[in-house]
């Protein structure tokens, strides 16, 4: 290979000086850079600007697969358009049967549970983005979608598609943003099972196919096919909406936590858009951190949950308990299930924290872990009542005329 | 003559980065060659004033804002790939191709490791040894990619 374009013999040492003080001006400038953008967050305008200006090359980068895309679309037949005409009205049908009964059942719940005030937050706006880039490595799994700062999308706010939750954004530009999917390693998403109503932690493994459940216990009550849903806790996802599926229990004798397995239930490699969702409840991103799940890794070791309780129908997890007396004078063991539902959500565990307390484990997130709805600070304080008269098993719930 | 080849040298950059965020296969993505730094390290062996360890900067810069997780990691490393290549631009250039292959493999192990570490200190530790393979790709696609780039280079003079 020849020597291309250079006179060998001339000293390297030209206007910069030489390559080691270069090097050195060059190596102490990305560190400076690297302490300010990881720790004092001050390149925040910067990054903006260079998303801006990167922007270009990456919607080049996608032309190929956004022209064959536009090619393939134009050149379906009438019959394929007119079959999938029909196909979605049917569905279009469907879906507006459901949702004229959904809404129906989530008047007559929250009627029911008299906290109106505390249903989850329901989906405001949406807007569609179409992904221009999509990075599915091992390491990485990220995507860039072609909704930025300009049409009102924030750092952490959710991503789904038609099936589940895709991941939250981590960079916004002006005119672009780059979404983490929940798949990514550095990824964790606080969930519930949907069958019992257990919370904890779904960690990406690195493959669009698996999600890890890494803090569950040997005992937990779990199984294949179980349903994930958001839970609500970190305040980045909304409660409620559909993230995997579980595929794998693996429960080892010698090993304290059962290794679970879950596949994600959107289909991101297949997808071309997704949807960006703003809630009505104004949840503000976290402030913490660099947007990389660390709000929801806050909410800690929720799943360290003992299973002292049986499988129930799901209190409300939003609920913000109003701490009711209870008196113990009117003892009444085994609160009937009709009690369970009409009754404020978190008195039903009463008897759990009793049994909780013999783990050493639990012992800090008693009042949180027996229950379900202890979704923020106020659990604390509600259940002192609860825990007074450690004697009597079940202090009685107090029922509620309906 | 110099600013001749400073656009050439741009232009390559520029090839190397968009092969750099083109979205493969999974499969595939994993076995992808830095091309960035492949180029990057051919233009500081073969131009070593006109390029150096500022392109190396720069370069590293881009890659940070495609795929850092932190500003600066990509440039620090690249600096420093760069700053040996640069240093030993003449023992380098003078050994065969699958000679100077080595020396790339040495370099893109460098460059993985100072990623590696920082990707440890910042907090986005990814210990999959999978993140290594393209050290021995890039190694192997050296002969071929710095041909293509010596032709491209004598074909635009």
């Amino acid at each position: 290979m020849a020597a291309f374009g250079t006179a060998a013999g001339r000293p390297l040492t030209g206007r910069g000086g030489s390559p080691g003080f270069r090097f050195t001006l060059y190596a102490l400038l990305s560190v400076v850079v690297m302490y300010l953008d990881q720790r004092q967050h001050y390149l925040e305008q910067v990054r903006y600007v260079l998303q801006a200006t990167a922007y270009p090359v990456q919607l080049a980068v996608n032309s190929p697969s956004a022209a064959w895309r536009w090619l393939r679309d134009s050149l379906q037949t009438r019959e394929a358009l007119r079959a999938e005409n029909s196909r979605l009205r049917t569905t279009q049908r469907d879906l507006e049967l459901r949702a004229m009964r959904y809404e129906a059942l989530a008047r007559e719940n929250s009627e029911l549970r008299g906290l109106r005030e505390a249903l989850p937050p329901i989906a405001d706006r949406w807007l569609a983005a179409e992904i221009v880039n999509i990075q599915l490595s091992s390491l990485r799994q990220r995507l860039l979608i072609d909704r930025g700062a300009a049409n009102g999308v924030f750092r952490g706010q959710a991503v789904l598609d038609d099936k589940g939750l895709i991941g939250q954004t981590t960079h916004v530009g002006p005119w672009s943003a780059e979404v983490i999917l929940i798949t990514d390693p550095e990824h964790a998403v606080p969930v519930r099972i949907e069958r019992t109503g257990l919370r904890t932690i779904a960690v990406g493994a690195g493959d669009t196919s698996s999600l890890a459940l890494p803090y569950l216990p040997g005992n937990a009550d779990i199984k294949n096919g179980d349903l994930l849903v958001t839970s609500g806790l970190g305040g980045v996802f909304p409660e409620g909406y559909p993230v995997a599926r579980v595929t794998e229990v693996h429960r080892d004798a010698v090993q304290p936590l059962a290794q679970v397995r879950a596949a994600p239930l959107s289909h991101v490699s297949t997808d071309g858009e997704v949807m960006l969702v703003w809630f009505r409840m104004g949840r503000q991103p976290t402030p913490a951190g660099d947007g990389d799940a660390v709000g929801e890794l806050g909410s800690g070791n929720a799943a360290m949950q003992p299973q002292t309780t049986p499988p129930r129908p799901r209190p409300a997890p939003q609920a913000t308990p109003v701490p009711q007396p209870t008196p113990p004078a009117a003892p009444e063991p085994h609160p009937t299930p009709t009690q369970q539902t009409t009754h404020a959500p978190r008195k039903v565990p009463a008897a759990a924290p009793a049994a909780a307390r013999d783990t050493p484990a639990a012992a800090r997130d008693t009042p949180g872990a027996a229950s379900d709805a202890a979704a923020a600070g106020p659990a604390d304080s509600a259940s002192a009542p609860d825990a007074t008269p450690p004697a009597t098993a079940a202090s009685a719930p107090e029922p509620r005329q309906p | 003559m110099n600013v001749d080849s400073r656009g050439r040298m741009l232009l390559t950059a520029f090839v190397a980065l968009t092969l750099t965020v083109l979205p493969l296969p999974p499969w595939l993505d994993v076995l992808r060659p830095a091309f960035l730094v492949l180029t990057v390290l051919y233009w500081s062996v073969n131009a070593p004033r006109t390029g150096g360890i500022a392109l190396g900067f720069f370069a590293g810069l881009m890659l940070d804002v495609f795929q850092g997780p932190v500003l600066g990691e990509h440039a620090l490393a690249l600096s420093l790939i760069t700053y040996i290549a640069v240093r030993e631009h003449q023992r380098i250039r003078s050994k065969p191709a699958i000679q100077q292959a080595l020396f790339v493999f040495v370099a893109l192990v460098f460059y993985e490791v100072v990623l590696f570490m920082i990707d440890g200190w910042t907090g986005h530790p990814v210990t999959s040894p999978l993140r290594w393979v393209h050290t021995l790709t890039g190694a192997l696609i050296w002969p071929p990619a710095a041909a293509i780039l010596a032709y491209g280079a004598g074909r635009l003079a």
